[in-house]
């Protein structure tokens, strides 16, 4: 193809997303697009598979039947998210396999909160309120993105998700109207998992490398410090509703911008834990090998007999 | 208690059930595949929900300020009645499969049973949890033939925790006080005269699977009666963990 014939195509290409049509998997698309939403596709995919570690920790020690009965199934729909947005990968030209692979050698980001550790029942409250609260944020403009299947996969994780964050917000209802020592709970997951949960929502503007483009593919709709913003704004109330205080000195509210301010973040932190460096990172890629390694035998399994069944069935055909 | 043999009675089916989604919710996110991994956690998701129908029923029956919770998870062990085999550890995912398959063939009967208790809320319950359990079945076979006619390394696993869990399938067809009284009543299942087509279908599927059908007669008991393997105390450490440290409380 001359040069022109792809800067022909790369216009039509960019006219249809600004026509908010829909990419679908056969349709030409840029190199670069077609790598950008892998690598955005499969981190977020990596996120909800490692995401199942921390809340996984708390299933077998769940304080009441209930308790345990709606946890397991929010891992599992956890598990189920990464199933489609591998899926939706594949769309792409890149094996589920692939990208383990990239997540197992450390190639592949997936979502910092993931590290650090839940080490409190309050946790698995904590991490549905905030974590899948800014996951939310985060994903609803993505229901509108310009790449079908990961536009169609993310309308489901939404409606999911925001379940999972209402039943997070209960748990901490629950805490904050308990005894003291169960407020107290609440209040130590809130101060452990509130500033992780804004750094969740990615660098500062100045520091994001790839908003411009990804805004242009509807990727991304609104930028870090907005969504932080919109976050913040969101939570506070609700904190005060239970009763519990966040844990930022610097908090208050801004007449003028109708908005939160808020205190520095300790991004020195942030790229600490990007970097592998954070209270957890080790020990959730190990649980990820692990289950790797140790189950090949299983999957080598379940391959031969697939094998000699199709070929017994080819027999009987003859 | 007026009803202490219904209420034992369900404690016995419960139990089961209990302890086995305890033992697969460990498995949760460590899964060989993620396919595995979502079905370990649904079947789990399945057996805690009929552990919450027998013990709302049970705890009714006491009649006392008991809930579900307080019977699930604040008992002592000697006091959990359910068969060594749903207790015994997730050595690999052979054992996990193996395990699973064990009890759910003798599941699916005892449930097939249960739907004609005259107690109509066991029957009730009976006849919800079929269907979850005949999948359950149909899951745990299937493995059983793909692992024992996959590969030779499967083979030898698959083969080894079918000869490691053999020990504890006998327990199955014992019958406590309990059961005998319920079954004078028509409310509870004769499980001695599951035992024949039990291990029909068992050898059936093993067969298929290209195993070796165990030959030892020699089988542990003791589950029912609450005497445990050394597993338990584990198992029941983290099931009771919250209750114990935080009394009282509700969340």
């Amino acid at each position: 193809m001359s040069e022109e014939q792809i800067k022909n195509l790369e216009k039509q290409f960019e006219e249809r997303i600004a026509r908010d049509e829909k990419i679908e998997p056969k349709d030409w698309m840029p190199e670069k697009y077609r790598k950008t939403h892998i690598r955005q596709m499969s981190q977020h995919a990596h996120s909800e598979i490692i995401g199942m570690l921390p809340e996984g920790n708390w299933i077998t020690r769940a304080p009441s039947l209930r308790r345990k009965v709606a946890l397991l199934a929010k891992v599992q729909d956890e598990a189920g998210h990464g199933l489609y947005l591998y899926s939706a990968c594949e769309t792409l030209g890149v094996s589920r396999d692939e990208l383990y692979e990239q997540l197992h050698s450390g190639k592949a980001k997936y979502s910092s909160i993931f590290n650090y550790p839940t080490i409190t029942w309050a946790d698995m409250g904590a991490i549905g309120w905030l974590v899948d609260g800014a996951a939310i944020i985060n994903q609803v403009p993505l229901c509108n993105t310009s790449y079908g299947p990961y536009a169609r996969a993310m309308i489901r994780v939404c409606k999911e998700e925001s379940f999972h964050q209402r039943q997070g917000f209960e748990i901490m209802i629950k805490l904050a109207n308990g005894t003291p020592e169960q407020k107290d709970m609440a209040q130590d997951a809130l101060n452990r998992w509130w500033w992780p949960s804004l750094m969740m929502l990615g660098p500062t503007d100045a520091e994001s490398i790839h908003t411009e483009q990804s805004m242009k593919w509807k990727l991304k709709r609104k930028s870090n410090d907005d969504l932080r913003q919109q976050f913040i704004d969101q939570t506070v109330p609700q904190a005060e509703l239970i009763g519990l205080t966040i844990p930022d000195p610097d908090l208050k509210w801004n007449e003028e911008r109708q908005s939160y301010d808020f205190g520095e973040i300790n991004w020195d932190e942030f790229w600490q834990v990007v970097k592998g460096h954070g209270p957890m990172n080790k020990e959730r890629m190990k649980a990820r090998v692990n289950a790797w390694e140790e189950g090949e035998w299983v999957r080598d399994a379940a391959m031969a007999y697939a094998e000699k069944k199709q070929e017994r069935k080819e027999k009987q055909v003859v | 208690m007026k009803n202490e043999n219904l209420y034992n009675y369900i404690l016995g089916i419960a139990d089961n059930s209990l302890i086995l989604g305890q033992r697969l919710g460990e498995l949760t996110g460590h899964g060989p595949s993620l396919e595995t991994d979502i079905a370990c956690t649904n079947i789990s998701l399945d057996l805690f929900g009929q552990v919450r129908s027998y013990f709302q029923y049970a705890a009714k029956i006491a009649g006392d300020d008991r809930t579900e919770d307080d019977i699930a998870m604040l008992r002592k062990e000697r006091d959990y009645k359910n068969v060594l085999l749903v207790e015994q550890p997730n050595t690999n995912f052979a054992y996990t499969m193996a395990r699973q398959f064990l009890f759910d063939v003798y599941h699916l009967a005892f449930l097939s049973e249960l739907q004609k208790s005259t107690d109509l809320t066991l029957s009730a319950i009976a006849n919800k949890c079929i269907k979850e359990v005949s999948y359950h079945e149909r899951f745990s076979s299937d493995w059983i033939k793909r692992l024992g006619d996959g590969t030779e390394e499967s083979k030898v696993k698959m083969q080894e925790a079918i000869d490691g869990l053999w020990t504890y399938t006998d327990e199955l067809f014992h019958q406590t006080e309990a059961d005998k009284a319920m079954v004078a009543e028509g409310i509870g299942v004769d499980v001695t005269k599951l035992k024949d087509a039990y291990y029909a279908r068992v050898n059936e599927i093993l067969e298929e699977a290209t195993l070796e059908i165990p030959e030892s007669k020699w089988f542990q008991k003791g589950g029912k009666e609450g005497i445990h393997t050394e597993h338990m105390g584990y198992l029941l450490a983290e099931l009771q963990y919250m209750q114990r440290a935080y009394p009282n409380m509700e969340w």
